[in-house]
């Protein structure tokens, strides 16, 4: 009899756990943190007694943390599943063209919709879906290279034509009350979100999440050649079809509160690998609890750090890119084209 | 209709403005019976094993799998009946070797499911059987061709399915893993599994199958039991090179005829 389990290595189980309640303490400790009434924490008590730090906390921290924390899921999640199914680590969302798309149909709806939010997210929603469709149709119509490298190409031009879209957009918008808004959305940021926010973005991160974490089995089947994915009893098409829109529905509806928010998406999968091995069984309750991890405390350096905010995107981008360094010089990033 | 697996006047191409790979083929392969299909590069042997599979849809004509259309069967009813070990896998993510083979259940979980210890116990049988359980827990990533190829044949005998489809088996496999390949397809041939496998190469043809099928250019050229089918003059029809055969141990040897290939070769 051989010495390996019969089931999943206990150690993964285990894992999981323990980066769940590490993400139940980021949130609790997270409430607490902040400026008020002085840097860097409110004491427990206050709640009960101060009235300003009540509505501090019920009113504004909490929708922002539950909105961050749906951004770092979302983002980690929709990663994971792009990796897998476009067969290559090196996609996210934002190599796809789909928060380009996204950004690009905010600014649109900004300029000529108005910017109430249902409609916003609405128009970023479509633009992000036409982000995706275009780099993978201009990526299957490339007459050179493998698949891998004309998809990150594809996305590449796509994301660069509607970021393009975005510049002539801001040039057109009026600098007193358009540009600051779509100028927002460039850097990324959560400051604003009240529970109006929570309420809208909920409906639709809650079951594109739920999608794609119960079909994680089938993720695993999809990143296999077509015709072994096939021979296992998947409709490769079709699976493929429902897992990306949810990953890119629940993607497009955190863009549209929190605007462009980088590398979450290319770097969580990654360390998540890391700790649980490539079985997204494993991978994607991993990806999702760290990404959740990673947007909250991103967050609330951004929020809590100097006494002015600073843009969510630029923090996430400088942990994820230092992050992304670290894993790249350690070569435990497998790369195979 | 006898056959496990019939075709009925198949037609097949992959582009309108380009020939027909298969213009008209037809084959029956009785159950619990090991087929090669034999031919040069280029024949249409990949494309067969393609439309048994269901992955590519004839123009014209009919997969039968028990008698029934396959376009009767439903994807997850079709992956129990089929399993396929492709010539080349490419895994970009270093799933273990043990998570690969689980793979293979996947016909037998629901939509939503996870894998149960059951299936961690036919995982690990099927690697016991191809003699590899000490590579359980080895990342595929790191396997070479020829390990990563019997890691494939893991998942597909997972599959647990009545017909096994190989495509060129032996393209990576040194003769250690050639010999473990060929006593798997007996055992697996003896617990009356129907296997049908392409190749290039008459010696696999010879050591593992039953019968022969041998293709050119989308055509049968000959096929029936591996003794009167691997003549001289109809493997150099079949690879448009002159051959001979040879006979070792009663064992009919496919070898290149060095008389009527000129002066150039020496």
């Amino acid at each position: 009899m051989t010495t390996t389990a019969l089931r999943p290595r206990p150690s993964v189980a285990a894992l999981l756990a323990g980066l769940g309640l590490t993400l139940v303490a980021v949130l609790v400790l997270s409430i607490f943190f902040g400026r008020y009434p002085v840097p860097y924490w409110i004491p427990p008590d206050l709640l009960f007694t101060d009235d300003m730090a009540q509505r501090l906390v019920l009113g504004l921290r909490l929708p922002r943390l539950i909105v961050s924390l749906a951004l770092g899921m979302s983002l980690a999640a929709a990663g994971t599943v792009m990796q897998m199914i476009f067969r290559n680590p090196l996609v996210e969302p934002g190599f796809l063209g789909v928060t380009q798309g996204a950004a690009f149909g905010a600014a649109l709806s900004i300029l000529f919709l108005g910017s109430s939010l249902l409609v916003v997210q609405g128009v970023a929603t479509f633009f992000a879906l036409a982000g995706l469709a275009l780099s993978y149709l201009l990526a299957r119509y490339m007459r050179f290279g493998g698949w891998v490298l004309r998809l990150v190409l594809a996305g590449i031009a796509v994301s660069a034509l509607f970021s393009s879209g975005v510049g002539v957009l801001k040039y057109l918008a009026d600098p007193l009350t358009q540009l600051p808004e779509i100028t927002f959305w460039l850097l990324g940021g959560l400051w604003g979100v009240t529970w109006r926010d929570v309420w809208i973005v909920l409906p639709v991160v809650i079951p594109g999440l739920l999608i794609v974490y119960l079909m994680r089995w089938r993720l695993n089947l999809l990143s296999l050649n077509d015709e072994t994915a096939f021979s296992l009893g998947t409709a490769p098409g079709r699976e493929r079809t429902v897992l990306l829109v949810a990953a890119v529905a629940t993607t497009a509806a955190v863009t549209a509160i929190a605007g462009i928010v980088g590398w979450v998406g290319l770097i969580v999968p990654h360390l998540a690998r890391r700790l649980t091995g490539a079985n997204a069984q494993h991978t994607l309750p991993a990806a999702m609890l760290i990404g959740g991890m990673f947007a909250v405390i991103c967050d609330d350096l951004a929020r809590a750090l100097l006494p002015g905010e600073i843009p969510l995107g630029i923090l996430t981008a400088l942990f994820g890119a230092l992050l992304f360094i670290i894993l790249m010089v350690r070569t435990t990033l497998r790369v195979q084209s | 209709m006898s056959g496990l697996i019939t075709l009925e006047h198949l037609r097949f191409g992959y582009a309108a403005d380009r020939p027909m790979v298969l213009p008209d083929l037809s084959l029956e392969i009785p159950p619990g019976t090991v087929t090669a299909i034999l031919g040069p590069n280029g024949a249409g042997k990949t494309t067969l094993l393609h439309l048994v599979l269901g992955l590519l849809a004839p123009q014209g004509g009919v997969v039968r799998i028990a008698g029934r259309p396959l376009a009767e069967y439903g994807r997850r009813e079709l992956s129990r009946q089929i399993a396929l070990v492709p010539q080349a896998e490419h895994i970009p993510f270093d799933f273990t070797v043990l998570e690969y083979v689980l793979l293979g259940r996947s016909p037998y979980l629901g939509m939503l499911e996870m894998p149960g210890p059951a299936d961690y116990r036919v995982a690990q049988e099927a690697l016991a059987l191809l003699g590899l359980p000490d590579f359980a827990a080895r990342p595929v990533t790191a396997l070479s061709g020829g390990e990563r190829q019997m890691a494939a044949l893991a998942r597909a005998l997972a599959q647990e399915a009545r017909i096994l489809l190989l495509d060129e088996p032996t393209s990576h496999l040194d003769l250690s893993n050639k010999g473990r390949l060929l006593q798997t397809l007996r055992v697996l041939a003896g617990r009356g599994t129907t296997i049908v496998f392409t190749t290039h190469d008459p010696e696999m043809a010879v050591l593992a199958a039953q019968y022969v099928v041998l293709m050119r250019a989308g055509e049968i050229v000959d096929l029936g039991p591996i003794e009167t089918v691997m003549t001289a003059d109809r493997l150099t029809a079949t690879y448009g090179t002159p051959v001979q055969v040879v006979r070792v141990d009663e064992r009919p040897v496919v070898l290149l005829d060095p008389a009527g290939l000129g002066s150039a070769g020496g």
